[in-house]
């Protein structure tokens, strides 16, 4: 009964609230809306009994997901008014093909019933221990490959996020591994006499060796100051 | 058969609207690429929503694997269409997915 009413509030805030992303104005009210979502989800979750994968999709999802959007969002320094031109123009299309959908569902939920013999057709039955310690169970015995592939597809997915976003900027400093390789003793050593007595500053040895000195730029020599290096010279 | 507390109908009917709400969000935000990115995780998640409520009605666990396999999908997905939307802004300063017509002929 009391796991009824719950269910009841978790289930309005979810859809007010997912209702809020995808009406909200502002971008990032929209990330803390579907924050708010996952959270009522994650409610349902444990009610269904399913303790595990609502602490995953807080971890997982509020942690990471939803944090990445946030980061995304504010990052981009887009107009987001503007982005909401065609809100009224693709209100009545996107109304009626959600209403279609919902009538199909619903259609399909009235006609529909669960085998009489779902209990022997069951893959895998769930024992009377915990919800974590049943999952850890069967996740790494039956459905060790679908765990594998799961693995693969973030690698795959953090593999193919550092491609994409990687900026080879020409002030990035790389690692020169042919440069690294062919360092002889010679360049990076060098052997000097001391006489006793005589502090390094008086011999001259400077450690770290001083870098070459940088290039002079070509017009400043003149006395005409740093502004104005674009104008033309006038004599 | 299950140990359900509460009946599967409430959870079908939430995941069918939350669901039906991100379609819709899809067809709203047709500009914003970021909140159709959040449409699908709402779709996803009344997907999710539906396999747990499934897995614990008939007490078949292999529902909350394919659950985990479907987040774990959702999380790869995020990232790769929001580094996708990066690249994209950092190209064309602007993030519309009506400009995406560089391909055309």
């Amino acid at each position: 009964m009391i796991a009824t009413v719950f269910l009841y509030i978790f289930s309005v805030i979810l859809i007010a609230s997912a209702a809020m992303v995808v009406s909200a104005r502002n971008p990032v009210h929209s990330v803390l809306f579907l924050i708010l979502s996952f959270f009522n989800a994650a409610a349902l979750f444990v009610i269904a009994g399913a303790e595990f994968l609502a602490m995953v999709l807080v971890i997982v999802y509020v942690g990471a997901v939803a944090v990445l959007f946030l980061f995304v969002v504010m990052m981009l320094d887009v107009n987001f008014a503007e982005l909401r031109g065609g809100f009224q123009r693709y209100l009545p299309i996107g109304a009626a093909v959600g209403a279609v959908l919902f009538v199909e569902l619903a259609a399909l939920y009235l006609g529909w019933t669960i085998t009489p013999t779902a209990a022997t057709l069951r893959l895998s039955p769930a024992p009377p221990i915990g919800n974590t310690q049943a999952l850890g169970n069967i996740l790494y015995t039956d459905y060790i490959f679908l765990f594998q592939a799961a693995g693969l597809v973030l690698l795959v997915a953090m593999i193919g996020a550092i491609v994409l976003t990687l900026r080879d900027r020409k002030t990035s400093r790389h690692q020169n591994i042919a440069r690294q390789t062919a360092r002889t003793v010679a360049e990076t050593l060098e052997m000097v006499d001391i006489s006793v007595g005589v502090g390094i500053k008086d011999l001259g040895i400077y450690r770290p060796k001083l870098p070459p000195p940088e290039p002079e730029p070509e017009h400043a020599d003149g006395d005409h100051g740093h502004g104005a290096h674009h104008a033309p010279e006038i004599r | 058969m299950g140990t359900m507390a509460v009946g599967l109908g409430h959870y079908l009917v939430v995941s069918a609207i939350l669901l039906v709400l991100g379609v819709f969000g899809i067809f709203l935000n047709r500009k914003n690429v970021i909140v159709i990115l959040m449409s699908i995780e709402l779709i996803l998640l009344a997907v999710n929503l539906n396999l747990v409520a499934f897995s614990a009605a008939l007490g078949d666990l292999a529902g909350q694997i394919m659950a985990m396999f479907v987040l774990t999908v959702a999380a790869a997905e995020a990232a790769i269409g929001l580094a996708i939307v990066l690249i994209y802004f950092r190209n064309r300063g602007s993030i519309q997915v009506e400009d995406v017509t560089l391909m055309k002929g």
